[in-house]
């Protein structure tokens, strides 16, 4: 009997109206747990180096986490893998929710679509039911309204549904897909909308079992009490008005301008009020005691939900206020589009006509006001009408469409994807690390569980360290206590320090935890609900294989590896591992490489970013190995220390 | 009206339908508590709780499995509060003909809240217990039996017990014999 897991992947081949239950082999869940780390194997052996986000040989994965559907609080994040058309590598992309739990009652862990359907359709899945069905009655919808009309059809308020808008139908490279208020972004929307999908629609009525049930039960009584308690979990942003962090520190406009001293107490207080006489409620993903989403209410337009930093990102790209974000989410939610990259694409056309690359000839009737030239700007890109159908492939690609130096004006991209809009001062070398080699795309999905700054005194560290109950090993302890400038830090403790704050992600993305009670919560202190301390317990419990500290460490090495090994033999190197050149105004790029060339080796890396031969074999990745030596990516000669493992097991943790 | 000046203890679950975020923890712990044995499975199709939710309308109801009953309802109320409109079915707790809530996803049979009696006691029932938000709270509180009540209920418990004993015409056959004595 498998546990936690169903050991059932649902195969749909779309060309082909192919359905098929595929048994898994359980030694993957042993190495891969699950999630992204299942499904980048996955990618791995079945899309060729050569495959085209858009082609029929490319695969839409859906995963849940091996912790969905266990009582285990806040898992629930399901993971969503394919070859993004704005990168051209693994997309990397996660939302919350009731998606993954209801797909393991329904008895699958993944979803895989390859091909393509020839019409609009859309999936209904119901426990052994599952079948290919019309959508064009759903064509041009909205992705909340796609998921209301599914449920009224379906008869049921607890079918899941996760649906595109027009964005994504249309493949809009900045499309999200959206499942109630919770989305995912950063790549495979577009691939569901070229793959004619506009709608996942699930239900469940099976048992989830686990391996040692009462004792998982009591722990998770305490884990889902010490959530609900401890402010060392969720998104404060939810509960605090205070944002002066972003406004007064992040980039406005296209990652342009820092307006230091924007942020006022009347400021708050007015936005406080706008707030909370448009909010309906917070609402909760399955099984968590939090509750990050706000649900607002703005006159005339749809409810949307928003949750941290997106609620920001409209009206700072655009020189406004939050009642302009409130104004244009409820739209963009149904449309379908990232509220994070999106916004920067419009603000870089708007940099583009005030520098007259763009001229009334690509943008007849532009509005003069900054916020209705985004109303133009999301119905030119959503219908790719124009040069809406340049700008909808992303900054980095429609400025080399553009041409006419509008290259210079791509100047917050990596790998070819929008980052957060943060231009600063010093270096800090971690966070250098983890932009320059991040393949998840967005520094929030890398760092999180180390501090970004040091403290300013001995006792304020002292006070610190004694809350910090998710520290995996001593080292990260004299780190920190001896960390007294920000970008004053050593090579090793750089590379540590990144290996660290990769792991939690990882082994997040892969059992389904969201990194709100994780993988980004234990930066800012104790009290977060998971780390490499409790979670090989967590994991025994609910699935009977054993697991200890090294050994999750170890399934963290793997993922991530693999992750890279995906990307490595799509033709990503070194040369790729490039922050964006402003993103710093003191750089010092021998620093910079030499500190690449660590990572490198922490990693058991080449001086190319590629894994060694011993460095794959060591983390049982022979498969992959394999598969580099034939396709003349190693030679097997590399010599290359094996990677460091930050982690020992110990009987007392300190 | 006279009391016996006995009292019984009144079991309530107070939901304030404002309070709830819809996490679905609590159809969770109930499905955990209900499975056999105790928490071995995990399945909020057999909960005996169930949060009605429409994220598009903003609706969230946490509504507790009352009982089955044979046949749906000849109409429907349709309620407005606050603007928002409920159907009198999303209140309605009853495992009815009508839809699919609060029967076995096998079988089909019925679901009924039971207030997670257990020995010994809980604090509360388990939905109580996992909901973090205060949308569901327990309260207890003790009324007085009324006399005539307590009466009938006696006399009732006492015919049902000789009729299920000896059956019903030898019960009413007695109870004319008596009747003519007196």
């Amino acid at each position: 009997m498998r546990y936690a897991e169903t050991g059932i992947n649902l195969e749909i081949d779309l060309s082909r109206r192919n359905i098929e239950r595929v048994e898994t082999d359980p030694r993957d869940t042993e190495l891969f747990l699950g999630g992204q780390g299942t499904a980048a194997k996955i990618i791995f052996e079945r899309v060729p180096a050569d495959c085209d986000a858009f082609s029929p040989d490319n695969l839409l994965i859906f995963s849940t986490g091996l912790l969905h559907g266990t009582p285990v609080p806040s898992a629930n994040r399901v993971a969503v893998n394919t070859i993004s058309p704005q990168t051209n590598l693994l997309a990397h992309s996660l939302m919350g929710g009731f998606f993954g739990p209801e797909m393991k009652h329904a008895g699958y862990d993944k979803i895989i679509l390859k091909g393509k359907a020839p019409e609009l359709s859309y999936i209904y899945i119901n426990n052994d039911t599952v079948e290919i069905r019309d959508a064009s009655h759903l064509k041009g919808m909205g992705c909340t309204e796609t998921g209301d009309v599914l449920k009224k059809e379906l008869k049921d308020d607890k079918v899941q549904v996760v649906a595109i808008g027009l964005a994504g139908e249309n493949r809009v490279y900045t499309a999200s897909m959206d499942h109630g208020h919770s989305s995912a972004a950063r790549g495979p929307a577009p691939v569901m909308g070229d793959k004619r999908i506009k709608a996942i629609a699930v239900r469940g009525t099976r048992n989830v079992n686990v391996a040692h049930p009462g004792e998982l039960f009591a722990l998770c009584m305490k884990l889902h009490k010490k959530i609900a308690e401890s402010d060392g979990c969720g998104d404060w942003m939810a509960v605090d008005e205070d944002d002066s962090f972003h406004h007064d520190n992040f980039a406005w406009g296209n990652a342009r301008t820092r307006r230091r001293g924007f942020w006022s107490k009347e400021l708050e207080e007015r936005w406080k009020r706008l707030k909370y006489d448009h909010m309906e409620r917070q609402t909760s993903c399955y099984n968590c005691p939090k509750k990050c989403r706000n649900v607002i209410k703005w006159p005339g337009k749809n409810r949307f939900g928003y949750k941290c930093y997106g609620k920001d990102t409209y009206h700072m790209a655009a020189f406004k206020e939050l009642d302009f974000s409130y104004e244009i989410l409820g739209i963009a939610q149904e449309y379908g589009l990232d509220s994070y990259s999106t916004p920067q694409v419009f603000a870089f056309a708007v940099e583009l006509y005030e520098a007259g690359i763009l001229t009334d000839k690509d943008l007849p009737g532009f509005p003069s006001d900054s916020g209705d030239r985004f109303f133009y700007l999301m119905e030119k890109v959503v219908h790719r009408e124009g040069i809406g159908d340049i700008l909808a492939d992303g900054v980095w690609h429609a400025a080399r469409r553009i041409g006419k130096g509008a290259e210079k004006f791509d100047h917050n991209t990596i790998k070819r994807f929008e980052q957060l809009p943060i231009k600063l001062g010093k270096l800090n070398p971690p966070y250098f690390l983890m932009i320059a080699t991040a393949e998840k795309m967005a520094i929030t999905q890398i760092e999180g569980s180390f501090p970004q700054d040091p403290l300013p005194t001995v006792e304020e560290r002292e006070a610190f360290i004694k809350r910090w109950e998710a520290v995996p090993d001593e080292r990260f302890i004299k780190y920190f206590m001896e960390w007294e400038k920000r970008n004053e830090i050593s090579n090793e403790a750089s590379c540590a320090i990144t290996d660290w704050n990769e792991a939690m992600h990882y082994i997040d993305d892969a059992i389904g935890l969201c990194g709100f009670v994780s993988s980004f919560r234990g930066q800012f202190g104790g009290g977060v609900a998971y780390h490499m301390n409790n979670i090989p317990e967590i994991l025994t419990l609910a699935t009977g294989i054993h697991f200890d500290k090294e050994k999750l460490w170890r399934c963290f090495q793997r993922n991530r590896t693999l992750v890279r090994a995906v990307n490595v033999k799509r033709g990503m190197r070194r040369k790729d591992e490039r922050p964006p050149e402003d993103h710093w105004a003191i750089r010092d790029k021998g620093f910079e490489q030499r500190l690449l060339d660590d990572y490198y080796a922490f990693k058991g890396w080449t001086k190319d970013g590629i894994p060694s031969k011993a460095t794959l074999d060591f983390l049982n990745l022979e498969f992959v190995s394999r598969n580099f030596l034939e396709n003349n990516i190693l030679t097997g000669e590399e010599n290359v220390p094996l990677p460091v493992v930050s982690v020992k097991n110990r009987e007392a943790q300190p | 009206m006279s009391t016996t000046g006995r009292k019984r203890v009144i079991k309530e679950i107070k939901v304030d339908i404002k309070k709830c975020t819809g996490c679905r923890s609590c159809e969770l712990a109930c499905s955990a508590f209900h499975a056999m044995p105790r928490f071995s499975s995990i399945n909020p199709s057999r909960a005996r709780i169930r949060v009605f939710m429409d994220e598009v309308n903003d609706l969230y109801v946490p509504l507790r499995a009352g009982g089955y009953i044979q046949a749906e309802c000849n109409g429907r109320n349709l309620y407005v509060i606050e603007g928002k409109e409920y159907s009198e079915c999303i209140f309605c707790p009853a495992s009815c003909p009508s839809r699919r809530y609060f029967k076995e996803p096998d079988s089909g049979l019925p679901l009924k809240c039971d207030m997670c009696e257990d020995i010994p006691p809980l604090d509360a029932p388990m939905c109580v217990q996992a909901c973090k938000f205060e949308a569901l709270t327990y309260h207890t509180r003790e009324e007085e039996i009324n006399e005539e009540e307590g009466k009938y209920d006696e006399i009732e418990t006492a015919y049902r017990h000789l009729i299920k004993k000896h059956g019903k015409s030898k019960v009413l056959e007695m109870f004319n014999r008596f009747n003519g004595e007196e």
